[in-house]
């Protein structure tokens, strides 16, 4: 009866910073059987009063409708913006520590390089690299890492905003 | 921050901060249970006359009970229980009321803000708990926010779509000075429901049914929710279009069941007329309902051929499972009125020949009388429970008569053949399908209308759910009457296990039933029993001419079945129709079926 086609979205949750706030998302996604793919939160105001929620989902175009509509009406929530609707920035940040020597530990060094990534801690054993970027680029540069001593992982989560002069306020 | 505190007044206790917020709100009565935690609030209780107390036997009786409150007087019903097993037993309750839209607010105990996580005695986490089962919930750490969030628990509760908020008192949150201020009208910082209807929508909308050749209006609670003024707007603007009408379970009375334009409730027993018109229908206009599983039968093959408008107050109502045409998001009462203006205004006629072709049809529909069933009447014969609500239908007429049921086969005959001419008369778990709601639901009603007829139509299973109420029937001499379709069987239970597994009927029989008439007498009611069809009548009259709460014990059909009944995972068209339509016979249930409820 409706397209079943899954699509990926990016939603952007601005929320009153009250206790609590973050289980409400979360059991709503939980309670309601909705994916959740990757989800940041952190204050947003200069008082500490609004938090940013983005969480990233997958469902059908009804479904995306419908995990909007929901949040929409949770009473903490200020404004649900689907930022996948329109031209967006979405970033992540990851903590990568490589173990090895030799020729590995070069290779691992010189790729680190290709991708921007910063040494952020380094032994003789082991470098600890800082990644910024899309998710896609995160995920292939572990996957290049991996068999060069991948040892350990830490990622942010996705942080998203819209181009252009649009905001979520 | 500071002016208000400012422009505050400390008040003495906690305790006597909330009940002045509850005064302000309007707040006359209250259905609870005491406990250690909230022994501050029973105290400033005992120390005021304006708000009275029902004592209830069990924490969700005082939910259901709030509901009843609620339900049959447009009014926030509001319950207070300890902390602990008072909140977790008040969980049912809340789900009903967040279910069915009801608003409530529900005060909950807690332990002292230091012990909190602790593992104190009679600690639960209250608002882990209840966040789910209700539409907003409160956890009050500091004096200073304790009547900031009484007043806005009451403004979540009862506007947008309504429901049930908890507030979780502290017991030092109680006892410490909490400074007071009245409730302000500024609107709250994030939660702004939308209520008028965006006129764009409303004009398409008008086009579309004054060019409907088969349209249907398919009213539910949201109507009834939206208060009185609502259903006489739904009533204009019904025949103003010609339209047939339908109701769903929970919007019965929104439209009076006496009008020709009304063709019956909907739905998985819904007639005849209602669900082929809702199949067969080009245009549809659904106004506060949410397409719920037992309206809508299988979804794929659900009105296929119509264009679908659905006015509701809640945007996660609409496209949740079926795809419509046009959304309109906004308070049934705004909606209604904003119709009937557009209605007025558009210079469009409606196709009068089409419409008249259509109700031919209906009629046809109609003239099947999927509600008809035989009744014996030779004395001795036995009860067929859809004469049972019949004749006390008809004994009740004229009568100012709230009705609630439990929840099962009794349900759906009182659906079926009780019929309601006025809003916020009819009190049913629709959503949920809480056994044990009825009783419970009734006292608060009766709270509510004290001279007036209240009935808590039952099946002997649901009843004793719940029994212990009949203590506080006694003690506040509330007259409910309870009216027990008995066949000795969780009736809807065997309906489906004769249905669809074979007939075993695997523990739906009501084994060792309490004797209901000695069961009233030794809770200081009357008892009485309709064995025979000839004892009906009586039982009947003798119940509504006592003036104190009443069992009567109807001794109905085992094995009568609610009919017209469109089975698990099929469409409306393949509804299966009674014993007295033989040669009608429905599809298989499939496996897909089985699987639903």
């Amino acid at each position: 009866m409706s397209d079943s086609t899954l699509r990926s979205a990016t939603i952007s949750v601005l929320v009153e910073n009250e206790s609590g706030v973050l289980a409400r998302v979360i059991g709503l996604f939980s309670g309601r059987g909705y994916n959740i793919d990757n989800l940041t939160v952190a204050p947003v105001e200069r008082d500490g009063s609004k938090s940013r929620i983005t969480v990233v989902t997958r469902g059908t175009a009804m479904v995306i409708e419908q995990i909007k509509a929901q949040l929409d009406r949770l009473v903490p929530v200020y404004k649900v913006l689907d930022l996948s609707e329109g031209p967006h920035l979405a970033r992540e940040l990851a903590l990568i520590k490589v173990l090895g020597t030799g020729e590995k530990r070069a290779e691992a060094l010189r790729l680190a390089d290709a991708f921007r990534a910063r040494v952020i801690d380094a032994t003789t054993e082991s470098f600890t690299f800082e990644l910024t970027g899309a998710t896609d680029k995160l995920d292939a540069f572990l996957e290049l890492m991996r068999p060069l001593g991948l040892a350990e992982v830490s990622r942010t989560g996705v942080a998203a905003i819209a181009r252009g002069v649009k905001t979520i306020t | 921050m500071d002016s208000t505190i400012a422009a505050s007044e400390l008040m003495n206790s906690g305790a006597e901060a909330v009940l002045r917020a509850l005064k302000a709100q309007g707040v006359d009565v209250i259905f609870g249970y005491p406990g250690g935690a909230v022994l501050p609030l029973y105290d400033a209780l005992f120390k005021q006359n304006e708000i009275r107390h029902i004592l209830v036997r069990h924490e969700q009786a005082a939910v259901h009970a709030a509901e009843g409150y609620a339900r049959s007087t447009g009014k926030v019903g509001v319950v207070l229980v300890t902390s602990g097993p008072g909140a977790t037993n008040a969980v049912t309750g809340l789900v009903d009321a967040l279910m069915d839209s009801i608003p409530l607010v529900c005060l909950s105990g807690q332990v002292p803000t230091h012990l909190i996580g602790n593992d104190a005695f009679q600690e639960a986490d209250t608002t882990g708990i209840t966040r789910p089962a209700t539409k907003h919930n409160y956890l009050v750490k500091k004096s200073e926010d304790l009547v900031r969030v009484m007043h806005e628990a009451f403004l979540v509760a009862r506007t947008g779509r309504p429901g049930p908020v908890l507030i979780d008192l502290p017991k030092d949150i109680l006892i410490a000075p909490a400074p007071y201020r009245e409730p302000s009208n500024a609107p709250h910082r994030s939660y702004r429901p939308r209520t008028e209807p965006d006129p764009r929508r409303i004009e398409e909308a008008v086009a579309m049914l004054k060019r409907a050749e088969r349209p249907v209006i398919y009213a539910g609670g949201g109507v009834i929710n939206a208060g009185p003024e609502a259903s006489r707007l739904l009533v204009e603007f019904t025949r103003l279009t010609g339209f047939p009408i339908t109701n769903t379970l929970m919007g019965l009375g929104a439209y009076p069941a006496s009008d020709p334009l009304f063709v019956g409730m909907l739905g998985m027993h819904g007639t005849y007329e209602a669900n082929l018109a809702m199949h067969g229908c080009d245009v549809m206009l659904n106004i506060g309902a949410r397409f719920d599983d037992r309206v809508t039968g299988r979804l794929n093959a659900f009105s296929p051929n119509s264009k679908k408008i659905h006015a509701d107050i809640d945007p996660a109502s609409i496209n949740k499972s079926v795809m419509v045409d046009v959304a309109i998001v906004g308070d049934a009462l705004a909606t209604l009125k904003a119709l009937i203006a557009a209605w007025k205004q558009d210079t469009a006629q409606p196709n009068r020949t089409a419409l008249t072709k259509w109700w031919g049809q209906i009629d046809a529909w109609r003239a099947k009388d999927s509600l008809r069933f035989t009744q014996n009447r030779d004395p001795g014969s036995i009860i067929k429970p859809q004469y049972a609500i019949e004749q006390l239908y008809k004994a009740t007429r004229g009568r100012e008569t709230f009705i609630t049921t439990e929840v099962g086969q009794h349900q759906m005959w009182a659906a079926q053949y009780f019929r309601f001419e006025k809003p916020n008369r009819w009190m049913t778990s629709g959503g949920l399908g809480t056994m044990g709601y009825g009783l419970p639901a009734a006292m608060g009603a009766q709270v509510a209308h004290p001279d007036a007829l209240v009935i808590d139509i039952a099946g002997e299973a649901s009843i004793l759910m719940n029994i212990q109420e009949m203590g506080t029937l006694a003690q506040y001499r509330l007259p409910v009457k309870i009216f027990i379709l008995n066949n000795q069987y969780m009736g809807m239970v065997r309906q489906w296990q004769e249905l669809l597994h074979g007939s075993r009927y695997s523990s739906s029989y009501s084994e060792a039933l309490p004797d209901f008439v000695k069961l009233a007498e030794s809770f200081h009611a009357v008892g009485l029993r309709a064995e025979k069809v000839d004892d009906l009548d009586k039982v009947i009259a003798e119940m509504l001419a006592v003036d104190r709460p009443v069992i009567a014990d109807i001794c109905v059909d085992q094995k009568e079945n609610v009919f017209p009944m469109i089975p698990s995972g099929a469409a409306h068209n393949e509804m299966l129709l009674g014993p007295e339509h033989k040669g009608t016979s429905g599809p298989a249930v499939t496996n897909e079926g089985m699987a639903l409820v």
